[in-house]
């Protein structure tokens, strides 16, 4: 699904969602949950009771003053919810979506076992129609062409064509059958031709529909272990802040009456105090850059089963990536004819596209095309001349080998194939192979290559190097990799020699040829009990045991129900380079996290130098020399910056910080440089000109 | 600043930093039981110990055994050293026929010793008894200092090891340490400090007959003088070794018998650096990484330097106010203090014997450290030469701070600086290869926390409550300063004084108990929960997603994290303590 299909409704209906969700949201029983906040709010209400106190004549300070205050510390829990509600937004337009496919439908049940078999369609009196709701885990259900699938499942029998476009967003059908790596269907679904039998592997709510949509709505959004390490760091400094503030009213107490002179502190300024001083920016933002988080991988088509799947993301060391689709474009190529002693180049080129016309397979096509590009050969010339008759020679797994009959005034017989089958057949037919072509052969196989030998008329004219080709920019990637320290590690089925010839080309750091499932669960608990954190992608039922040991384990989408179920996050484009990205929003998430937080912290300093003089102010005027920046409401101006900071940074928090594949040196010498040096002096400016606009409107 | 002054410190870094790596070697074959060139002498003691104390050296402890340990072990020495004093008149070696110490201050004095604070409010020439003085406050000198190494290096151990519930032995880590670290460093430092001068004797106090003739408070005339002596250089090179800084006589290191000579001064400030010091290196040698060892110990040093600087600057100001009074008087402050054979700058509460520069950097590694041992008076400090060590102590007592105690208090800071740098490069935060999750973070808040609640709220009772209020002797400002620093030094185990409080009352003896007592088994006890859950943990390998730890970025980082976190704990208290009583001067 493309991000443009989940563009969510009416951005003016998710803001005013939003605004009224950020009321909804006071309610302690759910503020209590985010104790920065919480603790925001209850002094919200006790400077409110104040307001009032100082609206009947008996206030500590001037009403207008207080109320100001309570405004805007109002404002502070309001815009803190605010931005929760404006990432859960998000979700929810996506959950729509979702779930207006999933409207209750009808199944076709089947009620008795031995209806089924012998790959005919069930008999009528077999079938009980029923409520989507009424299937269970182990029903058996058929659906034909047109109809909706009504739940998860696993194809138990038949073969039909289903449009999965509800959820992945592709609208070309795909092909599912039982047996195999292609059994799984969705319900929501819809079967374009032909009819399936499917056994149920979700109950009704708890399929993979449902799931998403629980994940993106945030319903089911549990605090993930580094938002918890967090969230216990923020409370102590929320502690500590308390301590600060309370401690503050004695020694006010105290200063007052030892000097003689001015009055001490009032509740107003130690809450205001406090909660400039509370790590309310971070606070404020932590729940909604989790959720912002979720939902950037739902916006590269990735379904994270867990809060925790994309943290871990972020901490991978080792990328399991499988050769064919993520490396290589997935076929092999041809990329040389290297003619026998004799033969023109032409000839062989020729011969081998002629052979090639009717192979629609990859290979097949990259020849014809590797001929046109080369030689200029098109392959019409024979069609051209009208008097040929063409015969194609399919590739059998007896033969081994595929070609041409063409009949004519001088009929041509070309086979292409495996270097022994043709061997074979051409000795078979009296010639002998040229030294020429054995060498070819060799070095092909030896560089990691296929060849292709290719005979015209019983004698062997060359041979074809068919190569796997590596993706454009994959190199480049592999190196920014490595650089985050990331190991990458291709695993593929081929022998040890291709395998290693590949890797040196993609500039992967290690490889596992000839790989079993059982070698690759192997290699990842090496790994893990190495300390490593590995992520891999994963389609096949036999992947299933290695994508429940990976951390980080993505499927396809068009995987089995085993590989999917395995895996903790499914990629709705089973696009393997996927992983990359997925680390990366793993990262960002982190690192979201942590800018935040220096920024919120390092507000602080200013905000201290711009409440404690004026606090003190009637105790110690000599404190004065602190309010370098002449602020005349220094203490509104800390609190309304403290207020709208938030606001200015919702979209830091739901798009998360610039992330660059970068040393982990260099990233945090950047970092600190932006939220640690920036969040020490931003506040300096922004209270300032916020005091120059309270002034300039006259309101103080 | 003088050239000399500026020679002193420079030759006092110098010393310091070429003694650390050799004993933090050594340290480090101590604690991986190693042989070294001590075990021939030692080893045959340490197995007769055992031997006789019924310990399995074999035996491994996990962090929870280890914590009920310590504080059972802690608990013995507080009761044997409140016995002390309290029975201390029918007890043997008490010449000067010293009574029993009252209740309240036995508690305060108990709970300082074993908490390695030793804030003293009793005056110990005219209070304790030979014995108790060595078999109580020296021996917990030891024992207190061998404890707050063992919590540490249990933590190393923890950062060391992995995939382990063990932690180590406490009772051979205390046996080790005292026997192959303290008492050896203890021994070749009382001789060399009675060979300057220190007494070491048993016998009475000697009586002076004065020159000139005097009268008491009473009009009585008074002849003669009673000069106490006593054990003093045994208990005086612990005291300063040990981070432990309690004095055998009230004057501490200003008095003539515990500081002699300006070699004496010298060695006494070395040894309270050297063993804190030496831990860096040892962290380094058993965490496999000395690069991480001596990071930390340039973060401490930086910062050491910093706090140095404002101190030795702001005493070496002159006092606006005397220059004030002499303007009046028609003088300079520069006249005035070369007619009395005065350096210019603050000479108040200083001995000329060691001058403006050595006072201040006594003062700044005293409170860096927890070591609290004194040779001037703090309270006579300028506001600002007086902010620095109070804030020094804010810190955590984590610039080499206590003996084991610094160390560990640092690695909290590290533990949380990682955690924000950690994120920062989006990974879950390692340090060492050990993952910093919930439980770290949950105990590194506890030990940022508890010192910054137990000294403020411990301040802000005493300033509204008229006992509190009493012990301080200046008004304002000042007064608010003493009381704020006599809490600080409780909170941070520090045990250094602003001079000017009366402390030896049963408010401040039962409230500073009660926090020196939390303001340490509550930070031991979360150290060593740390230490137990990252022994259970795998060890990470290093790559470049790594954060590096041992960098002058992170160092930086470092620095600044333990910077700000006790400037927003403690601006507010001190903008109404030393801060307004500089603007106002």
């Amino acid at each position: 699904m493309e991000a443009a299909k989940r563009k969510p409704a009416a951005l003016k209906g998710l803001y005013r969602q939003a605004i009224i969700e950020s009321f909804v949201k006071l309610d302690p029983r759910k503020m209590v949950k985010n104790p920065v906040m919480f603790v925001v709010e209850v002094v919200s209400v006790l400077t409110t009771a104040l307001w009032f106190q100082a609206l009947l004549g008996h206030g500590e300070a001037p009403a207008w003053f207080i109320g100001n205050i309570t405004l805007w510390l109002w404002f502070t829990v309001l815009f803190a919810n605010f931005a929760e509600a404006l990432a859960e937004g998000r979700g929810k337009a996506q959950a729509e979506s979702l779930r207006k496919m999933r409207k209750e439908t009808t199944a076709k049940r089947i009620e008795k076992s031995f209806c089924i078999g012998g790959g005919v369609r069930p008999e009528e009196r077999c079938i009980k129609v029923v409520s989507s709701t009424e299937l269970r885990k182990g029903d058996v259900f058929l659906a034909e062409a047109g109809d909706l699938i009504p739940s998860d499942g696993e194809i138990v029998e038949g073969v039909a064509s289903v449009n999965e476009s509800a959820v992945t967003g592709e609208s070309a059908p795909v092909i599912r059958e039982s047996g195999g790596d292609r059994s799984a269907v969705t319900g929501g679904t819809t079967v374009l031709s032909d009819w399936i039998i499917v056994k149920v592997t979700a109950d009704p709510g708890e399929g993979f529909i449902d799931r998403m949509i629980g994940l993106v709505e945030g319903a089911k959004r549990k605090k993930t272990p580094n938002e918890i390490a967090l969230g216990i760091l923020l409370s102590g400094f929320t502690i500590i802040f308390l301590v600060v503030c309370a401690t503050l009213l004695p020694y006010s107490l105290y200063s007052a009456h030892s000097a003689g002179t001015g009055t001490p502190i009032t509740i107003t300024v130690l809450v205001a105090l406090l909660v400039c001083l509370i790590p309310t920016t971070i606070g404020g933002l932590l729940s909604a850059i989790g959720i912002a988080g979720m939902d950037r991988m739902i916006r590269r088509n990735v379904i994270a089963m867990s809060g925790r799947a994309v943290e871990a993301a972020g901490d991978v060391d080792v990328l399991l990536l499988d050769k064919t689709g993520t490396i290589t474009l997935g076929n092999r190529q041809a990329v040389e004819f290297i003619p026998a002693g004799g033969i023109d180049p032409v000839e062989l080129a020729e011969a081998t596209q002629l052979s090639s016309l009717a192979d629609e397979t990859p290979e097949g096509r990259s020849i014809v095309v590797l001929a046109k590009e080369k030689y200029g050969l098109r392959g019409e010339t024979v069609h051209a001349s009208g008097d040929h008759s063409m015969h194609f020679i399919p590739f059998t797994a007896q033969t081994r080998m595929s070609g041409v009959d063409i009949h004519g005034s001088e009929d041509t017989i070309i086979r292409k194939g495996a270097p022994d089958a043709i061997i074979l057949y051409v000795e078979g037919l009296g010639n002998k192979v040229s030294d020429g072509v054995h060498t070819a052969v060799d070095k092909i196989a030896r560089s990691g290559g296929t060849p292709l030998v290719v005979a015209k008329n019983g004698r062997a004219v060359g041979v074809v190097h068919l190569k796997d080709v590596v993706k454009g920019g994959i190199k480049e990637r592999f190196a920014e990799m490595h650089r985050m320290g990331i190991k990458t590690v291709m695993i593929t089925g081929d022998n040890p020699v291709t395998a290693a010839a590949i890797a040196a080309e993609a500039g992967v750091d290690d490889f596992l040829a000839e790989a079993t499932p059982e070698a690759k669960l192997k290699l990842i608990r090496e790994y893990q009990a190495g300390g490593r954190l590995v992520a891999m992608t994963g389609d096949g039922t036999n992947d299933a045991p290695a994508l429940a040991q990976a951390d980080v384990a993505v499927a396809m989408n068009t995987g089995t129900q085993p590989a999917r179920e395995a895996a903790n996050m499914v990629d709705l484009d089973s696009n393997p380079t996927k992983l990359i990205e997925i680390v990366e929003i793993g990262k960002q998430l982190l690192m979201t996290r942590g800018a935040l937080t220096t920024f919120s912290i390092s507000n602080d300093v200013a905000k201290y130098f711009a409440i404690i003089p004026a606090a003190f102010a009637s105790t110690y005027p000599a404190l004065g020399i602190l309010n370098f920046m002449h602020l005349n409401a220094a203490i509104l101006s800390a609190v309304i910056f403290n207020a709208i900071i938030i606001v200015i940074l919702i979209p830091v928090a739901l798009k998360g910080v610039k992330y660059r594949p970068l040393s982990a040196a260099l990233l945090l010498r950047n970092n600190l440089l932006i939220y640690g040096v920036g969040g020490l002096l931003a506040p300096f400016i922004g209270i300032k000109l916020i005091d120059m606009a309270l002034t300039a409107v006259g309101l103080v | 600043m003088s050239g000399q002054g500026w020679i002193q410190i420079g030759l006092y870094f110098i010393v310091l930093f070429a003694l650390i790596k050799p004993l933090g070697a050594y340290m480090a074959r101590v604690y991986q039981g190693e042989r070294n060139f001590l075990t021939p002498v030692i080893s045959p003691v340490e197995k007769l110990i055992y031997l006789l104390a019924g310990i399995n050296a074999e035996e491994e402890m996990d962090w929870k055994r280890y914590a009920k340990v310590l504080l059972v072990f802690n608990f013995l020495g507080f009761l044997a050293v409140y016995g002390l004093q309290r029975f201390q008149a029918h007890l043997p070696l008490n010449p000067a026929g010293m009574s029993a110490v009252s209740p309240d201050s036995s508690f305060n004095t108990a709970m300082s010793f074993i908490t390695n604070t030793n804030w003293q409010g009793y005056s110990g020439e005219s209070t304790m008894s030979y014995l108790t003085q060595m078999l109580g406050l020296t021996v917990q000198n030891f024992l207190s200092a061998a404890t707050g190494m063992a919590a540490l290096v249990a933590l190393i151990r923890g950062f060391a090891r992995h995939s382990t519930k063990n932690i180590g032995n406490f009772w051979t880590d205390m046996v080790k340490t005292t026997l192959y670290i303290l008492i050896p460093l203890s021994l070749v430092f009382s001789i060399v400090l009675v060979s300057q001068g220190v007494v070491q004797t048993f016998s009475k106090p000697k009586t002076a007959t004065l020159v000139q003739t005097t009268k008491d408070d009473k009009g009585n005339t008074v002849t003669e003088q009673v000069i106490p002596v006593g054990p003093v250089a045994s208990q005086i090179a612990i005291k300063q070794l040990g981070t432990n800084g309690g004095g055998f006589f009230n004057a501490n290191s200003a008095h003539p018998f515990e500081n002699p000579t300006p070699l004496t001064d010298f060695l006494e400030m070395l040894a309270i650096l050297l063993i804190p010091g030496g831990l860096c290196y040892t962290f380094g040698v058993m965490v496999g990484d000395k690069r991480q060892g001596w990071a930390i110990l340039a973060a401490m040093t930086i910062i050491l330097v910093m706090f140095l600087a404002v101190t030795e600057w702001a005493e070496h100001q002159n006092n606006p106010m005397v220059a004030r009074g002499a303007a009046e008087a028609g003088q300079t402050v520069a006249g005035l203090s070369s007619a009395a054979g005065l350096p210019a700058g603050n000479m108040e509460g200083k001995e000329v014997r060691f001058g403006i520069t050595n006072s201040a950097l006594w003062a700044t590694a005293t409170t860096a450290t927890s070591n609290g041992s004194v040779n001037s008076m703090h309270d006579s400090f300028m506001p600002l030469g007086g902010l620095a060590p109070l804030l020094l102590i804010h810190l955590g007592e984590v610039v080499f701070g206590g003996v084991g105690s610094g160390l560990y208090g640092m690695l909290v800071f590290v533990i949380i600086a990682v955690f924000v740098a950690g994120l920062m490069v989006g990974r879950t935060p390692e340090y060492l290869g050990k993952k910093v999750e919930a439980l770290e973070m949950k105990m590194a808040s506890l030990v940022i926390l508890i010192p910054v609640f137990i000294i403020l709220v411990g301040t802000a009772i005493a300033v509204v409550t008229p006992a509190g209020i009493a012990g301080a002797s200046n008004p304002g400002p000042h007064g608010y300063s003493e009381i704020l620093y006599a809490f600080s030094s409780f909170g941070g185990n520090n045990g250094s004084a602003f001079a000017g409080i009366n402390a030896d009352t049963p408010f401040y003896n039962t409230a500073g108990g009660i926090i020196m007592y939390f303001g340490r088994y509550f930070i031991a006890i979360p150290i060593l929960a740390i230490a137990g859950n990252l022994a259970g943990k795998k060890k990470v390998p290093v790559s470049a997603g790594t954060l590096p730890t041992h960098t002058p970025l992170f160092i930086g980082w470092l620095i600044s994290v333990i910077l700000i976190v006790a400037a927003l704990s403690f601006f507010p208290a001190l903008a109404l303590g030393p801060i307004v009583e500089h603007l106002m001067m």
